[in-house]
C-alpha cells in the first residue's frame, strides 16, 4: 500500500508545484473563499514585516496568526511553499494511517459480533468486506491530496493547511491510542483556532472505548483517565500559551487571535455565514447574536456525544464538519478537510436521501463563487446580495450533507440491531420513520 | 538710553551713506551687523536689519525710500508711548499680500497677528483681562493646557506646480494639531474636549475627530513656537478631508480680529466674493514665542491668516487685470485704529522694470524680503499713513498685465498622489514625490494617516527614485485598530537631485458595518492628505536673525539655518470607494441567515431527539370518526 501512496502524494505535489510556479498562485490567494482574515499568507508576511519594523504585531488588526506560527515562518519564509506542501503531505499520510487503524477497529468488531451472532440474518449485505475496506485509506488519502478546495487552500498558502496537519495528527494519535500525544496535538489545534476545542469530548469518548472503560460517573476508573486527558490537554495548553507569551513578551495576541474569532470585528466576505449577518445586524442586537452564533458551533458537541457516545470517530466526523460550517471565518481548506473522510463513509451510500441533490448544489455554488464576486466587486453589475446568496445555499448544502450522512449512519446503525427488511405487523413492508 | 540713542544715530549715517553710495550697502550692510553686535543693542540692531534686508544688491534706478519710512513709524511710535495708558503687553498687526501668479491667477494672503506677553499655562494665575487677544480662545488655551495650536478651514486643493508655494499651507478640508503641556496627564480627553470646543467656537464639525483619525506624528509635527518638545505623546494630528468650508465658519473667524471686520484690511472678507475663488484657506495658529533676539521676554502669538487664489483671468473675459475692489468689491479705506502696523504688500519681483503691468496707484515704498527661498519685491503700502488713500481717501489697488508674463520657476518640491488599481478587493496608494532642484539631494518627511478601513500592508511598501529602490532611513509605523486608531506611517526618504520618487503601499478594503456608511455610501470614502515636510536648500541665503519688524508672511516658519527652507507640502486627498451591503435588506438577512442556521439546527435535533420506529399509517380521518361513534354506542368497531 505504500507505493500508492507515495505516488499520490508525488501526483499532489507537482499539481501544487506547478501551482505554485504559475502565475494562477497569485489569483488564488486573493480569493476570499481560499483565504480569510486569520490564515491569509499576507497577513502572515505582514506580521513578518512588523516584527522586522520593531512593532508589534497584534498592535494592529491586520495580523491574526497566533505567536507560534509566527515564529515558525520567522525561520522558515523562505520555505514557506515548501511547508505548505509537506503540511498537506503529513495531514494525507495521518488521515490514511487514522482511517486504516480504524477500519481495522471497525472490522475486529464486527467478526466479534458475526461470531457472537448478534446481526440479523437479513443484515448480511450491510457488512463491510476487507476487499471493499482496503482501498479507503487511499481514497482517503486522495480526497484530501487531490480536492481542488485543499489545492487552492494549499497554493494560497492558507495557515489553514497547518490547522489541517495539527488536527489530523491528533486524529492519528486518538485511533492509534496515545493519550499524551492526543492531549498535545489537541491543545496545538484549539490554541491555533480555538474550535477544535469541541474534539475534547469524541478523543475521550475513543480513548474509554479503547481502553474498554465504560462511561458511568460513578466509577472511579472513568474519572481517572478523564481527569489524566484533561489534565493533559490543559497542562499542554497553558506550555504552549504560556510559551507564547515568553515569545512575545505580552498577552496581546489573546484579544487579537481568540478576541478576533469571537468578536467577528472583519466582516470580508466569505464563504461563512457571520460576515453578512453581521453587517447588516442591528447593533443593540450584535452582542446577543454574536453569542448565539458561537454557541451554536460549541453547543451540538453535547447531544452529538450522548447519541454516538458509541462511534466517536464518526463523532469527529459530525465535529470537524460543524465547525467548518458555522465558524466565524471558515474557507474552502476547513470544508476540505471534512470532506477528505466521506470515502471512509462510503457504506453509508444506499441509505443517503439526497446526495445528488447536494453535490450539485455544492458543485453549483463552488463554480458561483468566483463569478458573483466578479460580478459585484469588479464588474458592479451586482451587489452583495449575490454573493451573500451564494454562500447561503452553499451552507445549506453542506448542512445537508452532513445531516445526510448523519442520517444514513444512524439508520445503518438501526437496521444492524433490527433488520434490514423491516415488516409490519400484518407482514406487509414496513417503511422506517423517525419518530 | 544713551546706547540706544548712539546706535540710532550711527544707524542714521549708515543708512544715509548707503543712500549715498547705492553699490557699496553689501559690505555696508555686513558693517552695520558687526556694529549693531558690538553695541549689543537690541532694539539699533534690528532696525539695522530691517533696513539691510531692504537694501538689495540690484539697485538700478529706482529710489529705495523705505529707510525714511520706517524711521518714521519708529519714531511714531516713540513719539506714541508717553500717551498709552499702560505698557502695551498687547499688540496688534495686519498685512495683506497679494502675488500674482503665473496662472494668471491673484493669490491674496491676510495675515493678522496679536502678540501678548502674559502666560496662559502659569499655574494658580488666571488671566482674565483681555483687550486685543481674543477671550474665547485665551480660556481654550488655559482651560485645556494647550502649548501650541494650529487649525485651518480650506476649501479647494493648492496646485503647488501652477501656483508654487504657499506663504502658510494647509490641506484641503479642516486639518488640527495641538501641542499639549506637558503637565497634561489626560491628553485624549483634553483634545475630545478641545475638538469639541473649537467646533463650537468655529461651527465646524470638529467634533467629528476622534480616536479613529487622530494619530500622533513622531516627526512631522514639529512646535513652531518657543521650546523644543520632541516627545509626541503630547501632539494630536487630525483632519477633516469632507470638510466643507463656507460662510458660517469665516464669521466666527472674523469675530476674533480685534477690529472684527469693521476696520482695517478685514473689510475687503465679504463672503460671497472670498468663496468666489479657486482656493480659500482660513487660519489661526497661536503658539509660544520670543519677543526678541535673546528670548528673554515670552508672548502668546495669535496668527490668523486667510489665503484666497482668485481666478480672474477666465472671469475677466481674457482681460489680465484686477483690482481690489474687483476681487472683494470693497476698497480699502483706513487701517485698523487698533493695529500697530497695517499694510500691503504688492508681490512685483516678475516685474522689475514695469514691463509686465502696470500697478496703480503707484507707490515709493519697495521692500525686499526673503521667502520660501526666493527673494522677492514688494511694493509696499503702509495703510496707516494718510497718504496712501490719496484724495479719494481710499485705495484700490490696481494692477493692469501689459505682457505675457514669462514660465514659473518649478517649485522645488513637489508632490502628488493617486489610488491605483480597480475593483472594491484592494487597491495601491501612489506618493511621486518630485525633487526639481537641479544638483542637490534633500531629505523629505513622508506622513500618511491612512483610515482603518483600508487596511495597509507595509510590507508591500516600496520607494523607488529613478527606477531604483531607494530605502527609506527612518520608518514609524502603527499599524491601525479596527474602529479605534487609524495607520500612521512616517518615512524619511531621501530625495536625489531632479528625480520623481515614487512610494506605493497596497490596502485592502474593508467591508464595514452597515451603520458604519455615510450617508451618501457609493461616493465614497475620503483619505487626508500625505503631508510632506522637508528643508530644501535655499537658492539665496535665508536670513536667520530675528527681527521684530520683518513682514508676517517671511517670519512664520522660524529660519534655522541660512542655507535652507522649511516647505511643507500637502497632497490631493483621496477618495476611495468601499464595497457596500444592501443597506435595504437587514430584516431579509437577518431572516434568511437565521433560516439556514435553524434548518442546521432543526435536521440534527430531529435525528437527535427521535428514534426509527417502523411506519404505522394512521387511519383515515372518516375512519377514526365513525371509530369514536361506533364506541360510543358499543359497537364492534371498524378495522
Amino acid at each position: 500500500m505504500a507505493a500508492p501512496l507515495t505516488l499520490l502524494i508525488i501526483v499532489a505535489v507537482t499539481i501544487r508545484a506547478v501551482l505554485f510556479r504559475s502565475s494562477l498562485a497569485e489569483l488564488i490567494s486573493e480569493r476570499v473563499e481560499v483565504v480569510s482574515p486569520l490564515n491569509a499568507w499576507k497577513r502572515v508576511v505582514e506580521g513578518l514585516a512588523l516584527l522586522d519594523l520593531g512593532v508589534s504585531p497584534y498592535s494592529g488588526d491586520v495580523f491574526h496568526e497566533t505567536p507560534l506560527v509566527i515564529y515558525l515562518f520567522h525561520f522558515v519564509v523562505d520555505y514557506a511553499e515548501v511547508v505548505f506542501m509537506i503540511a498537506d503531505g503529513i495531514t494525507a499520510v495521518a488521515l490514511y494511517l487514522s482511517i486504516q487503524t480504524y477500519n481495522k477497529n471497525v472490522f475486529r468488531k464486527q467478526k466479534y459480533a458475526l461470531e457472537s451472532d448478534r446481526y440479523p440474518a437479513d443484515c448480511l449485505e450491510l457488512l463491510r468486506s476487507p476487499k471493499e475496506m482496503f482501498y479507503i485509506p487511499l481514497k482517503v488519502a486522495m480526497f484530501y491530496l487531490l480536492n481542488p478546495f485543499t489545492i487552492l487552500s494549499c497554493v494560497a498558502k492558507s495557515t489553514c493547511g497547518l490547522n489541517n496537519a495539527i488536527i489530523a495528527l491528533f486524529i492519528l494519535c486518538t485511533l492509534k491510542g496515545s493519550a499524551l500525544l492526543s492531549g498535545i496535538f489537541l491543545a496545538l489545534a484549539t490554541y491555533q483556532s480555538i474550535y477544535p476545542l469541541t474534539l475534547f469530548a469524541p478523543a475521550l469518548l475513543f480513548l474509554l472505548q479503547r481502553l474498554y472503560i465504560p462511561v458511568n460517573l460513578r466509577r472511579s476508573s472513568f474519572w481517572f483517565f478523564t481527569l489524566q486527558y484533561v489534565f493533559i490537554y490543559v497542562g499542554s495548553l497553558v506550555v504552549i500559551t504560556g510559551l507564547s507569551f515568553f515569545l512575545l513578551g505580552s498577552w496581546d495576541f489573546i484579544p487579537s487571535v481568540y478576541g478576533f474569532i469571537f468578536s467577528v470585528p472583519d466582516l470580508t466576505p466569505n464563504i461563512g455565514l457571520f460576515w453578512y449577518f453581521f453587517a447588516e445586524m442591528f447593533e443593540h442586537f450584535r452582542l446577543f447574536f454574536i453569542c448565539v452564533f458561537q454557541i451554536n458551533v460549541f453547543f451540538y458537541t453535547i447531544p452529538l456525544s450522548i447519541k454516538l457516545k458509541e462511534h466517536p470517530v464518526f463523532l469527529i466526523f459530525m465535529q470537524i464538519a460543524i465547525i467548518s460550517i458555522f465558524k466565524s471565518y471558515p474557507t474552502v481548506g476547513d470544508v476540505a478537510l471534512y470532506m477528505a473522510f466521506l470515502p471512509a463513509w462510503s457504506h453509508l451510500y444506499r441509505f443517503l436521501r439526497n446526495i445528488f441533490l447536494v453535490s450539485c448544489v455544492l458543485l453549483a455554488c463552488s463554480a458561483l463563487f468566483p463569478v458573483l464576486w466578479h460580478l459585484w466587486i469588479y464588474a458592479g453589475s451586482a451587489n452583495s446580495n449575490f454573493y451573500y446568496a451564494i454562500t447561503l445555499l452553499f451552507n445549506f448544502g453542506q448542512i445537508l450533507l452532513v445531516s445526510d450522512y448523519f442520517y444514513a449512519y444512524l439508520r445503518r446503525e438501526h437496521h444492524l440491531t433490527h433488520g434490514l427488511y423491516l415488516k409490519k405487523e400484518d407482514g406487509s413492508e414496513a417503511t422506517l420513520v423517525l419518530k | 538710553m544713551a546706547a540706544h540713542r548712539c546706535g540710532l544715530f550711527l544707524v542714521i549715517i549708515l543708512i544715509f551713506s548707503s543712500l549715498a553710495h547705492p553699490s557699496s550697502c553689501d559690505t555696508l550692510e555686513k558693517a552695520d551687523g558687526n556694529v549693531g553686535e558690538k553695541q549689543g543693542v537690541s532694539d539699533a540692531h534690528r532696525e539695522v536689519n530691517a533696513d539691510g534686508s531692504v537694501t538689495g544688491e540690484d539697485l538700478n534706478e529706482r529710489q529705495w525710500q523705505s529707510t525714511d519710512v520706517e524711521l518714521d513709524r519708529s519714531d511714531g511710535t516713540e513719539d506714541s508711548e508717553p500717551f498709552r495708558p499702560a505698557p502695551a503687553k498687547d499688540e496688534f498687526q495686519e498685512e495683506l499680500v497679494i502675488r500674482p501668479l503665473h496662472s494668471g491667477d491673484i493669490y491674496a494672503s491676510f495675515q493678522f497677528r496679536t502678540l501678548w506677553d502674559t502666560d496662559f499655562l502659569q499655574e494658580g494665575q488666571k488671566v482674565s483681562h483681555y483687550r486685543l487677544f481674543p477671550k474665547s480662545l485665551g480660556q481654550v488655551l488655559s482651560k485645556f493646557s494647550v502649548r501650541e495650536l494650529h487649525i485651518s478651514f480650506t476649501q479647494g486643493f493648492w496646485r503647488t506646480m501652477q501656483w508654487g508655494q504657499p506663504f502658510i499651507p494647509s490641506p484641503p478640508g479642516a486639518e488640527l494639531w495641538v501641542w499639549f503641556h506637558h503637565t497634561v496627564s489626560d491628553v485624549d480627553g483634553n483634545w475630545k474636549e478641545l475638538t469639541n470646543v473649537l467646533s463650537g467656537i468655529f461651527c465646524a464639525s470638529l467634533n467629528f475627530i476622534d480616536l479613529t483619525n487622530t494619530v500622533q506624528p513622531s516627526a512631522s509635527f514639529k512646535p513652531l513656537g518657543l521650546g523644543n518638545a520632541t516627545d509626541h505623546r503630547f501632539l494630536r494630528y487630525a483632519t477633516l478631508p469632507r470638510e466643507i468650508v463656507c460662510t458660517e465658519n469665516l464669521t466666527p473667524w472674523k469675530k476674533l480680529l480685534p477690529c472684527g471686520s469693521k476696520a482695517g484690511l478685514a473689510v475687503l472678507m465679504k463672503s460671497e466674493k472670498l468663496f468666489h475663488s479657486s482656493f480659500h484657506s482660513q487660519a489661526v495658529h497661536i503658539r509660544p514665542v520670543c519677543q526678541d533676539d535673546q528670548c528673554t521676554n515670552k508672548a502668546w502669538e495669535l496668527r490668523q491668516t486667510l489665503n484666497v487664489v482668485f481666478d480672474l483671468y477666465t472671469s475677466g473675459q481674457g482681460k489680465r487685470e484686477w483690482s481690489l475692489f474687483k476681487m472683494f468689491s470693497r476698497t480699502l479705506t483706513e487701517a485698523c485704529p487698533l493695529a500697530s502696523s497695517s499694510k500691503v504688500y504688492v508681490d512685483i519681483t516678475d516685474n522689475p522694470e514695469g514691463e509686465l503691468f502696470e500697478l496703480s496707484p503707484a507707490t515709493s515704498l519697495l521692500s525686499q524680503a526673503v521667502v520660501l527661498g526666493d527673494r522677492r519685491t514688494y511694493s509696499v503700502y503702509d495703510l496707516t499713513r494718510a497718504e496712501t488713500f490719496g484724495q479719494l481717501r481710499s485705495l484700490n489697488l490696481l494692477l493692469r498685465w501689459k505682457g505675457e508674463s514669462g514660465d514659473m520657476l518649478r517649485p522645488l518640491l513637489h508632490a502628488e498622489r493617486y489610488v491605483a488599481g480597480f475593483g472594491l478587493q484592494t487597491g495601491e496608494i501612489h506618493t511621486v514625490i518630485y525633487n526639481n532642484h537641479p544638483y542637490r539631494a534633500f531629505p523629505v518627511l513622508l506622513m500618511d494617516s491612512v483610515p482603518w478601513y483600508l487596511q495597509l500592508y507595509i510590507h508591500t511598501l516600496t520607494v523607488t527614485s529613478k527606477s531604483r529602490d531607494n530605502k527609506p532611513s527612518y520608518i514609524h509605523y502603527q499599524p491601525a485598530k479596527d474602529r479605534h486608531r487609524p495607520h500612521l506611517l512616517e518615512m524619511l526618504i531621501q530625495l536625489p537631485p531632479h528625480s520623481m520618487t515614487e512610494v506605493t503601499v497596497q490596502f485592502e478594503r474593508a467591508l464595514l458595518k452597515w451603520t458604519e456608511y455615510t450617508p451618501d455610501p457609493n461616493h465614497g470614502f475620503y483619505v487626508g492628505s500625505s503631508v510632506v515636510s522637508a528643508l530644501v536648500p535655499s537658492m539665496v541665503a535665508m536670513n536667520t536673525n530675528f527681527t521684530k519688524d520683518q513682514p508676517l508672511f517671511s517670519s512664520f516658519v522660524p529660519v534655522k539655518e541660512e542655507s535652507s527652507y522649511f516647505v511643507r507640502v500637502y497632497t490631493e486627498p483621496l477618495l476611495v470607494n468601499l464595497p457596500t451591503p444592501d443597506f435595504s435588506m437587514p430584516y431579509n438577512v437577518i431572516c434568511l441567515t437565521c433560516t439556514v442556521v435553524a434548518v442546521g439546527y432543526g435536521s440534527f435535533y430531529n435525528l437527535l431527539t427521535r428514534t426509527f420506529q417502523v411506519d404505522e399509517p394512521s387511519p383515515p380521518l372518516a375512519k377514526r370518526l365513525a371509530n369514536l361513534v361506533r364506541r360510543i354506542r358499543g359497537v364492534p368497531l371498524l378495522t
